[in-house]
């Protein structure tokens, strides 16, 4: 194991979104600082606030620190390595024996590193045979990669992140970019201030974050991006915005593809009708598309995460192919990727329909190819089964062990409740995780504790095909080891020591590299051969570089793909790709009049086992809810604040409803990251449908019909404490972490209960604590707080209603040594004499800045621009994922000059 | 120019409520009277109220002074002190004093207040056994503290206490005795009284709670008190604090309607007689008969009004607070605290700074009003809560912070 003399930094790169940016992190005793590295193309020393919380989430807390397997009494126990990884390869050997080597998959993800990938790869494709090993990233970008391949033969994203900076017009389709990639939004925003003249177009359901900043926005309706697209390339083909000889020489299928574009979209009366959108919109967006040359169209999970995900990619691409803007500077389709190592996983062939090093399951020639190089019994000859049929196939019994490496199905699935009945019935359910306690692990017979980030070496690629280290910085916690060095233990106890001897990641790598360019011949782009041959050290200080970095030819003249014209298809010629408009699978109902939408948050990440333990990413939006139109709210009977439960044909949940005016009619959302370590009731999982896309098998994510009624509670609370109390027993509960104390939003539905006493038992005030407390039995009123040495240890507020004080002031409380007389006074008011002592909810969670204070700041202090807010309270001024909220606020407040703040939730 | 001579009005009684009713009239009509006062005690009118502290040293006799003899005069006032009626001759509508004085009167005010009520048990008779209403009782107990060590006070209420701590002061080994179970039952909540008793038990009173007095025991001076469980208590002087009957015999043998006392109406005049008005008390108005000083102030403002033939004011009644006049202790209460089936609570327990609040609301015609307080520890918004009490304000939208202060809701006020 490394260990760590006192270095002044290390480089990493953050492991949240694909946009991959460079950290460099300092260690100072148990505190980790992280900031964004100037060095870095990236992001050139900036960091949105998950990355720069990352140092909060460098915590023991709640780590999984040992082995453990779970003995007859259905306990876990903790057990050395050794017998551990002597029980897992002595039952999946019975287990293959006994069912057949389809009988055992691996569920991976994105969040491993490229060698961790690599290895599991290798290890269940070409020494298990079979291709049971698929990935989250399947729930996430599958579609593009499934896109790619059918319109370039293989996996290649063609554009930069420079690209973003050299383009006139940014078409972001499916993409909330100022939340989800907030340093790539921040890129492009800093380019139309330069460039005022460039256009930002924005196509989402939604009103986001990202739409306020556009110049055009189309709120089309949920799956009809297939018809807009089409529309498109029909009207590029009327207005002869044509690349005639590219089209010619370059591509094939564009003549069935035109075709079918125009069947539905050559009138735009009914491109309009069928997305719902202004047929003005759609002709000033197509107007815009036809005339800048220099048009990057990125696409996200809006686009993928759909039944005709596929399709949805090919349209655009389909556009970009007929006026030739491919492979050009500032120009090209870009998939805009969820996490920080999809693209490495699609390099190492982790998906179950992929080989490695972008080689092909169905070739004979790749298949031989990788079994001679890896030297490897046998290889996987037929597709595995992509995420949903793994566990479909596991609740049949058709798979009878899985093993789960650093992802949490239980929680991100589709039907997510039957990945819960399908583990509950697997035979053996190994999981490898940072956690220990999450949804998922509670299934699992076997845990392994794997590295977490600051412990892990290796690589990841970004968004724009950009390969950058993630250096350890920190010695592991407990037992924790590597996911490579657990696969390969296993592989040496079937007898494949020499095949898995890797005494690093660099060994990985090695190989990995050298697969690359095995048999390539420049058959294939993704090649990075050139970088075969680094020793240890040299690997450890290897720099931020983009693919190909092949072993002979030019890497630099390559770097622009396509730049030559030439695809990878047999002929070498791209190809158009037939698309007609199909809608969601599951069409709304009386029952089930409702769209839901399913998407992330600005400050949250995945089932939150990492931001949920960062106090500051918390505060931005503490709880589970479901948004909606205020018509919808009114005739479904909810009311903001409230709780609703929403119900589909899978399951169901309970969260707070909101309404952001920014939910087209008919349509829902609800965040993907609550899990039930963190709420009673939030997981979305369970609500979406199951079907997915035919070719990509990435599921609809973005659109189950589902209804909203009220949640009947006959009390609301919550409560803060120094450390976590036994509040789970309320019928409904949020637990939200906080600086130096933990929050618990509580709601239930018991009536007559004494309170006082319900309250000193559960906070854990003895008979004689400095207790203080506040009731208004009939109002339903209840106030309690336990006070330690004059600090504030717990309080909890309960009312009948929602209308309970701020969270914000009475959390600030925390942070005292001691309560002053006022403080005491307040505490049970649950605010200050002050009223703007109360920074209300936070917006900017770099520097903490709540809305309260922003909104005084405009209306009192006359900051009438982003600018003058971010010089006078520097809100907005570190990653800017709250500019959009901070233009918000200024369009709400600065006609309203003298009026005082209201406090508020 | 007319010689029509100035109307005659006699107050008997020398009291704060005749007095104050005196100078709430002559603030509206400075010359209009002739008049006379008659009282018992044989000086000038004084704060009654004040008493516990020239009891517990923290006050002269001299500070609490009211009205001196030079005041009557220079109001052209004759005071006849020391010399109370004995009889009101309606037919004549003159009033005959002890001393056979008699005074003839166009209006005549009743104000003879009220009398320590003394249990009738035996030995009651006994020196050493005493009330607690007047300036010879503060004498006579303060005299006592020099001579004697051990007090009991029989009597837990408001009264009761004030004498126990004033005599505590005065360095006596100080038991209070109460036949209920809490203390000022009558003012304060249970967990209220509670607080008050530890309270006090901290400074050094003792106390006898659900304890019935059954003989006062000793030969010729007060030995010991025996109670009805047998057992007893020594002690050398025994104050009685048990409640106060009003001083009606006057009014009775003038054939005025009494009932617990003398019946007013809204005018404070008598029912039965229109001459004759009645403040203080000595009173029953709609039934409740007052032993605070508040009402008092009430009834003396309209009952001027009314004498000055500015007939506008109505009395409807008081709603009641109290502040126990014991240094250190803050302890407030006013109205209806007890509340009932139709009333709800607000509470706020802060025992660590001594703190205990309670207010009683009461929901009528989509109205919530406060009717009733009891603040202990912290009592600087009694007064605001009583204003809001008297005025029937809805407090519906202060509800949530009603109860941590003005402040708080003050500042929701401006907010909204």
């Amino acid at each position: 194991m490394p260990t760590f003399p006192a270095r002044a930094e290390v480089k990493s790169t953050c492991p949240y979104c694909g946009t991959g940016c460079g950290v460099s992190v300092r260690v100072d005793g148990d505190r980790t600082t992280v900031v964004g590295d100037d060095a870095h193309p990236t992001n050139a020393g900036r960091l949105c606030v998950k990355g720069s919380a990352l140092g909060e989430t460098v915590v023991p807390d709640g780590r999984l620190l040992y082995p453990q397997i779970r003995d007859a009494n259905g306990l876990l126990q903790r057990h050395h390595w050794d017998e551990t990884l002597d029980h897992v390869a002595t039952r999946l050997t019975q287990l293959i024996e006994q069912h057949g080597r389809e009988s055992v998959a691996w569920y991976v993800s994105g969040q491993l590193l490229t060698e961790d990938y690599y290895v599991a790869n290798k290890l269940v494709k070409g020494f298990v045979g079979t291709a049971n090993i698929d990935t989250n990233s399947r729930l996430c970008m599958s579609s593009a990669v499934a896109g790619h391949k059918r319109a370039f033969g293989e996996d290649i994203v063609p554009v930069a992140y420079d690209d973003l900076e050299r383009a006139d017009l940014i078409v972001l389709v499916g993409s909330n970019t100022a939340w989800c990639h907030p340093i790539l939004f921040q890129r492009i925003v800093r380019e139309k201030e330069r460039r005022p003249d460039m256009k930002l177009v924005v196509i989402d359901p939604r009103r986001t974050a990202t739409t306020e900043m556009a110049d055009l926005h189309l709120p089309l309706r949920a799956g009809s991006d297939v018809a807009l697209f089409n529309g498109l390339l029909s009207y590029l083909n009327q207005h002869g915005v044509i690349d005639a000889a590219f089209v010619e020489h370059r591509t094939h299928g564009s003549r069935e593809a035109l075709a079918a574009a125009d069947a539905s979209g050559a009138q735009l009366a009914d491109v309009a009708a069928t997305c719902g959108v202004d047929a003005s919109l759609i002709a000033e967006f197509y107007r815009l598309f036809a005339i800048h040359e220099r048009v990057v169209s990125c696409f996200s999970m809006g686009v993928n995460q759909s039944s005709s995900g596929t399709d949805k990619v090919n349209a655009i691409i389909n556009c970009h192919l007929l006026t030739g803007r491919i492979g050009k500077p500032g120009a090209g389709p870009f998939s805009l990727t969820g996490q920080p190592n999809a693209m490495g996983g699609r390099e190492v062939g982790g998906l179950s329909n992929m080989l490695a090093a972008h080689m092909e399951l169905d070739s004979p020639s790749d298949r031989d190819a990788v079994q001679t190089f890896w030297r490897s019994p046998m290889i996987a000859d037929q597709p595995g089964l992509k995420a949903v049929d793994l566990f479909d196939a596991i609740d049949q019994g058709r798979i009878k062990a899985v093993w789960i490496i650093a992802t949490n199905p239980v929680v991100s699935l589709p039907d997510a409740d039957k990945v819960k009945r399908a583990l509950s019935r697997c035979e053996l359910v190994i999981v490898s995780d940072v956690i220990e306690k999450t949804d998922t692990t509670a299934f699992a017979h076997v845990l392994l504790p794997a590295l977490g980030w600051g412990e892990k070496d290796g690589t990841v690629t970004n968004s724009e095909r950009c390969i950058s280290r993630q250096r350890p910085f920190v010695e592991p916690l407990g037992e924790a080891r590597a996911d490579w060095w657990m696969l390969s233990q296993v592989a040496q106890r079937w007898g494949y020591a020499e095949q898995f001897a890797y005494r690093n990641a660099a060994e990985i790598f090695d190989e990995h590299a050298r697969l690359s360019g095995w048999r390539n011949d420049g058959r294939r782009y993704f090649d990075i051969s050139g970088l075969a041959g680094m020793d240890a050290e040299r690997y450890d200080a290897l720099q931020p570089l983009r693919w190909p970095q092949p072993a002979h030819g030019d890497a630099a003249a390559q770097q622009q793909a396509f730049a030559d014209g030439r695809y990878f298809h047999d002929d070498g010629r791209a190809r158009f790709i037939t698309t007609a408009p199909r809608p969601p699978v599951n069409a709304l109902s009386d029952e089930y009049p409702l769209a839901l939408n399913t998407g992330r948050v600005r400050d949250h990440w995945h089932t939150m086992t990492r931001t949920g333990l960062a106090p500051t990413l918390a505060a931005h939006i503490a709880e589970p809810f479901v948004d909606l139109h205020a018509h919808d709210a009114l005739t479904c009977g909810v009311a903001d604040g409230s709780l609703a439960r929403v119900t589909t044909r899978w399951g169901r949940l309970v969260a707070r409803v909101r309404i952001s005016g920014e939910m087209p009619r008919g349509t829902l959302f609800v965040p993907i990251h609550w899990s039930a370590q963190y709420a009673s009731d939030a997981r979305v999982g369970a609500l979406v449908n199951p079907f997915v896309d035919p070719v990509s098998g990435e599921p609809e994510f973005k659109h189950t019909p589902a209804r909203v009624e009220p949640f009947i509670v006959t009390w609301h609370g919550f409560a803060l404490a120094r450390s976590a109390r036994p509040m789970e027993t309320s019928t409904w509960w949020t637990r939200i972490t906080g600086a130096q104390f933990v929050r618990y939003e509580l709601a239930g539905r018991d009536t007559d209960t004494d309170w006082p006493s319900l309250a000193r038992a559960a906070l854990g005030a003895a008979a004689d604590a400095d207790w203080l407390e506040y009731e208004d039995r009939s109002a339903g009123t209840y106030r309690g707080a336990l006070i330690v040495d004059d600090r504030i240890e717990a309080c909890l507020f309960i009312s009948k209603r929602a209308d309970l004080p701020s969270r914000a002031w009475l959390s600030g409380l925390f942070a005292k040594d001691r309560l002053s007389e006022p403080d005491r006074i307040g505490l049970l008011v649950g605010e200050p004499l002050e009223p703007t002592d109360d920074q209300g909810p936070t917006v900017c969670s770099c520097y903490g800045i709540g809305r309260n204070r922003i909104v005084d700041g405009i209306r009192r202090q006359g900051l009438h621009t982003v600018q003058a807010l971010g010089e006078t309270l520097r809100c907005g001024t570190n990653c800017g994922s709250c500019v959009p909220e901070l233009k918000v606020l200024l369009a709400q407040n600065r006609g309203l000059a003298s009026d005082p703040v209201l406090p508020s939730i | 120019m007319s010689l029509r001579r100035k109307p005659r009005l006699v107050v008997v009684g020398n009291g704060m409520a005749g007095m104050r009713t005196v100078e709430e009239l002559l603030k509206l009509d400075a010359d209009g009277h002739d008049i006379t006062v008659f009282g018992s005690e044989a000086h000038g009118n004084y704060n009654r109220i004040l008493l516990s502290p020239v009891l517990a040293g923290d006050k002269q006799f001299a500070d609490i002074m009211l009205n001196t003899r030079e005041w009557y005069e220079s109001q052209r006032i004759r005071l006849h002190a020391g010399d109370p009626v004995v009889r009101i001759d309606r037919q004549r509508r003159v009033v005959i004093a002890h001393s056979g004085l008699e005074a003839p009167y166009d209006r005549l005010l009743l104000a003879t207040g009220s009398k320590p009520f003394v249990i009738p048990v035996p030995g009651h008779q006994l020196p050493g056994v005493i009330a607690f209403r007047d300036i010879a009782d503060v004498e006579a107990m303060l005299s006592a503290s020099r001579t004697h060590r051990r007090a009991a006070v029989i009597g837990g209420g408001l009264l009761g206490l004030e004498a126990a701590n004033g005599l505590m002061r005065q360095g006596m080994d100080v038991t209070v005795i109460h036949v209920m179970d809490s203390l000022m039952e009558r003012q304060l909540d249970k967990p209220a009284a509670a607080l008050l008793q530890a309270a006090l038990e901290r400074r050094g009173l003792q106390f006898r709670l659900s304890a019935q007095t059954a003989e006062i025991v000793g030969s010729d001076r007060v030995t010991a008190i025996r109670f009805k469980d047998g057992s007893e208590l020594t002690t050398d002087l025994v104050v009685m604090a048990v409640g106060i009957r009003p001083n009606i015999e006057l009014a009775k043998t003038a054939g005025l309607l009494c009932d617990r006392a003398i019946v007013v109406d809204d005018t404070l005049q008598t029912h039965t007689d229109p001459r004759i008005y009645a403040v203080g008390e000595c009173v029953q108005h709609r039934g409740a008969v007052y032993g605070l000083v508040a009402p008092l102030w009430e009834q003396a403002r309209v009952c001027a009004a009314h004498l000055a033939a500015l007939g506008v004011k109505r009395y409807g009644g008081s709603v009641t607070s109290t502040k126990l006049k014991v240094t250190g202790i803050d302890l407030y209460s006013a109205g209806d605290f007890i509340g009932g089936a139709d009333t709800e609570d607000l509470v706020l327990r802060d025992p660590r700074r001594g703190v205990y609040k309670r207010l009683v609301i009461r929901k009528s015609d989509g109205v919530d009003r406060i009717v009733g307080a009891v603040l202990y520890g912290d009592v600087a918004d009694g007064p605001w809560y009583f204003e809001l009490m008297q005025k029937c304000t809805d407090v519906a939208t202060l509800r949530n912070k009603l109860l941590f202060g003005r402040a708080f809701c003050d500042g929701a006020g401006q907010a909204a």
